[in-house]
């Protein structure tokens, strides 16, 4: 057999790349949009804020970086699109973070005085992870919005 | 010395949405790390944050260790009526930090 030229290498591995890509884009495109699995911890949580209500995944925005060099402050702002009138409103608002050691972040109180229902903050993130956010409106439904982030280096590591 | 900071707009006009921007110097020590001698260091954060206008809760906060050292933390209230906005801290050793700021609504 004659050796691999470093063209057939890239040939090679172009189409094997593309045909796991082509594999990985149908998985993706089947797996429902909750697929995500949140560890148990972060169920359990959960359960103790929002009941057995489901949460439905539309209706609000979760803005954090996709990488951070460090997981000591990491910018994050949750949005809920609501009109923050005495009828639609967002009574609070839950951050989840299931890397860390203790699965709640935050919890904001907001009400029908807060106008807009919006806050950014500042987040210890011990790893790489799905950052989870739950709204929870007047009218007792629950909405959620996860996003995804890279941390090279975990908060809670070393000496800050 | 603790000492929190608040921005918000001294005048606004009646039934306007302000934006209140706060930090305050903290350690939010987790109780997850350990010192240079390997002792853990003990869990110090500040778990509630309010924010009162005229007397009434318009915003609260309940804060984890995730929650980064030095908490920043921006919200939004209406602008209802002149008067005096309060913000208190409180963490685990019971010490609150508060500080004020008056709005005028024209």
């Amino acid at each position: 057999m004659e050796p691999c030229t470093s063209d057939d290498v890239v040939r090679l591995n172009r189409r094997a790349m593309l045909q796991r890509l082509g594999t990985t884009g149908v998985l993706v495109a089947l797996w429902p949009a909750r697929a995500w699995t949140m560890s148990e911890a972060v169920q359990q949580a959960m359960h103790q804020r929002i009941g057995t209500r489901t949460p439905q995944p539309h209706g609000m925005t979760l803005r954090l970086p996709p990488l951070a060099e460090t997981g000591n402050s990491v910018p994050l702002t949750v949005a809920v699109d609501s009109a923050m009138t005495p009828d639609d409103h967002v009574l609070r608002i839950h951050v989840f973070v299931e890397g860390n050691p203790e699965p709640v972040a935050a919890t904001y109180h907001l009400g029908r005085r807060a106008g807009k229902a919006v806050i950014s903050t500042q987040m210890r993130l011990a790893r790489s992870q799905t950052v989870l956010a739950l709204a929870e409106m007047h009218d007792g439904s629950v909405r959620s919005v996860t996003a995804d982030i890279v941390v090279t280096l975990g908060a809670c590591v070393e000496e800050s | 010395m603790i000492k929190p900071r608040v921005r918000l707009p001294s005048t606004a006009s009646k039934g306007e949405v302000i934006e209140i921007k706060t930090l305050i110097s903290h350690p939010m020590e987790t109780g997850y790390r350990r010192d240079a001698q390997g002792h853990m260091i003990p869990h110090h954060i500040i778990h509630t944050f309010t924010c009162t206008y005229n007397g009434e809760q318009v915003f609260r906060a309940d804060w984890h260790p995730a929650v980064a050292a030095n908490p920043y933390l921006a919200f939004y209230t209406v602008a209802t009526e002149s008067g005096r906005l309060r913000f208190e801290w409180i963490d685990d050793t019971g010490t609150v930090y508060a500080t004020e700021a008056d709005i005028t609504v024209v």
